[in-house]
């Protein structure tokens, strides 16, 4: 089972997000990052697929500079086989990170492309259909678990009220939300093998159109804190009353 | 001014409530360019009478493209038909709802037409000849005003944002001819399997009764779930990821940073401490009531009203109240 992993450097949960002096980026100093949380589903996916075959190889790719590398190392310590550093010029995001991943996978064998189901800086959601639409393979987002049956996907997909099925043919594109494939630790021995499998680093073909201009950012208003209405059962009552005729929602 | 196209989704031969979502946002902004409001709908059948609802709420025009390969969602045949549609009506914006199926379908939509994708979107509006889209990043840490240059510009709006609203106008039903062949789609659907209990799923819900570690044990839920159901079908059960790690309830439910981001009328954080991660997916909800027994647990600090006490003893009382209210 071959899989194409495509993953994303992105700021750890805990980050206080401060805004860069231009007022259109995210003031890096001080920020750790971590490979994209959803991505690690997608790795984690890739490594039980090929575990499961028996046989098969996982290879990452990231699209992004040159810092880029330490995330390829981390999904390399989980156990993917090889990585691939395509080196743009400045973060690509949306259509334009879609058309620069669709390149460096085309005319690679797969059966799988594996994505995380969003980022969690830009919170898109779009690159992995992107990828899927571009290289012309069907694709199920928000995958939380899937089997390969008969030259065939069975995927599972959280939609609202319930779990949809879905079946792709091969090869195909997944986003992968949580599920089943809570990602494994990377061991001391899967760090330092890392530092030893093949990380390619290469330039990036066909990128470019489709990024929306001028991006603003600013903080979103922050909420007041209100009152406690009292202590225990008791105060139940007020509550209630307070809904129905202050914030008159009930 | 060309048209502004509307996705409205249906499931099982049912609008669903993102579709009055969008056809209301999609008539607020074409009161401001003087387009025409085009909402489509794509179903198997039986989808004609409650298209022409959406004239209500301000579609001009309502095209129904009905076939037995959509008797659920088709990626690449809704792709297909609205791509088309997209070019053949020359739109200039066009509208999905941000839900699980708006968010697999418009960026496909997108990248098919080399165009930009913005998704989860708070706000629209149109400056200088384009659409000028406010959308949450870094889990709703930032917010993000971009203008989409392309045509047509392509986005997606946060459910629970956009209040449908009544603006009447023609809702002209047409058909939409949906000649495509099943053999050909690569990804299908086989079925949806419903959540137990015919749930109100968390996003949606008007009203979320969310609880924490503070419920001590799974069974505790039921105190939640009672207190839910005493709204008359309008709540859904929420969780922190504490206790869907722990695997007490479905990650279906997870409101937070690697949850669901949920906006309703009325959160209650019952014995949530408050956390950043679980935050970013609730603090755009209209009023936050915070029941726990902390009373320097961080949810105060965002918590419109609060109960600072035992849960055990505030919350049945609370679903006593609030069925007393008979809603």
């Amino acid at each position: 089972m071959k899989s194409i992993v495509c993953v994303k450097r992105v700021p750890d949960t805990e980050t206080r997000v401060r805004i860069a002096g231009d007022g259109g980026s995210i003031d890096p100093s001080g920020v750790k990052f971590v490979l994209n949380p959803y991505d690690e589903f997608a790795v984690e996916a890739g490594l039980r697929h090929k575990e499961q075959a028996g046989s098969g190889e996982v290879v990452v790719v990231t699209a992004g500079g040159s810092e880029s590398a330490e995330t390829l190392r981390t999904a390399l310590a989980m156990g993917a086989d090889s990585a691939v550093l395509v080196k743009t010029d400045g973060k690509v995001e949306g259509l334009a990170a879609a058309r620069v991943l669709a390149e460096e996978i085309r005319g690679r064998e797969y059966d799988l492309v594996l994505f995380g189901v969003r980022a969690i800086d830009d919170d898109l959601q779009a690159v992995g259909p992107m990828v899927a639409e571009l290289l012309g393979i069907p694709c199920a987002t928000a995958v939380t678990e899937f089997s390969v049956e008969d030259g065939k996907v069975v995927a599972q997909r959280e939609v609202e009220g319930g779990t949809e099925v879905m079946e792709l043919r091969l090869p195909c594109a997944l986003t992968l939300t949580k599920g089943a494939y809570e990602p494994r630790y990377a061991s001391l021995k899967g760090i330092m093998a890392a530092k030893k499998k093949p990380l390619e680093e290469k330039p990036a073909q066909g990128a470019g159109g489709g990024a929306p201009a001028e991006q603003k950012l600013s903080y979103p208003p922050e909420r007041q804190a209100g009152r406690i209405v009292g202590e225990g059962a008791d105060a139940v009552p007020e509550l209630v009353r307070l809904l129905r005729e202050e914030a008159k929602i009930l | 001014m060309a048209a502004i196209f509307a996705f409205a989704e249906s499931r099982e031969g049912e609008l669903r409530k993102g579709a009055y979502e969008v056809v209301t946002a999609a008539r607020q902004l074409a009161d401001r360019t003087g387009g025409e409001v085009h909402a489509v709908v794509l179903g198997a059948s039986g989808l004609r009478d409650t298209a022409g609802e959406l004239g209500r709420y301000g579609a001009d025009k309502v095209f129904v493209g009905e076939t037995d390969a959509f008797g659920h969602y088709s990626p690449e045949g809704f792709t297909t038909v609205i791509v088309g549609f997209l070019k053949e009506h020359g739109c200039d914006v066009a509208l999905f709802p941000a839900t699980v199926l708006g968010k697999d379908l418009a960026p496909r939509v997108a990248a098919r037409l080399g165009v930009a994708y913005a998704s989860e979107c708070t706000g629209i509006e149109w400056e200088g000849g384009a659409l000028v889209v406010t959308r949450p990043e870094y889990a709703g840490k930032v917010v993000s005003r971009e203008r989409l240059a392309d045509k047509p510009a392509v986005a997606s709006l946060r459910p629970n944002t956009f209040t449908p609203a009544e603006s009447p106008r023609a809702g002209e039903v047409q058909t939409l001819d949906v000649s495509v062949n099943q053999a050909d789609f690569g990804a299908i659907v086989r079925e949806i399997r419903a959540a137990a209990g015919e749930k109100l799923d968390v996003s949606e819900a008007p009203i979320v009764v969310s609880g924490g570690r503070g419920l001590q044990t799974p069974e505790n839920f039921k105190l939640l779930e009672e207190l839910a159901d005493a709204f008359g079908g309008k709540a859904a059960v929420g969780a922190s990821r504490a206790v869907v790690d722990a695997g007490w309830r479905p990650h279906g439910e997870q409101v937070g940073q690697t949850g669901k981001t949920v906006s309703p009328t009325l959160y209650f954080a019952v014995g949530i401490s408050g956390a950043i991660q679980h935050l970013a997916g609730m603090r755009t909800a209209r009023y936050i009531v915070a029941i726990n027994k902390d009373p320097e647990a961080p949810i105060f600090k965002v918590a419109d009203y609060g109960i600072v006490g035992d849960l055990f003893q505030v919350v049945p009382r609370l679903t006593e109240e609030i069925r007393k209210l008979g809603l």
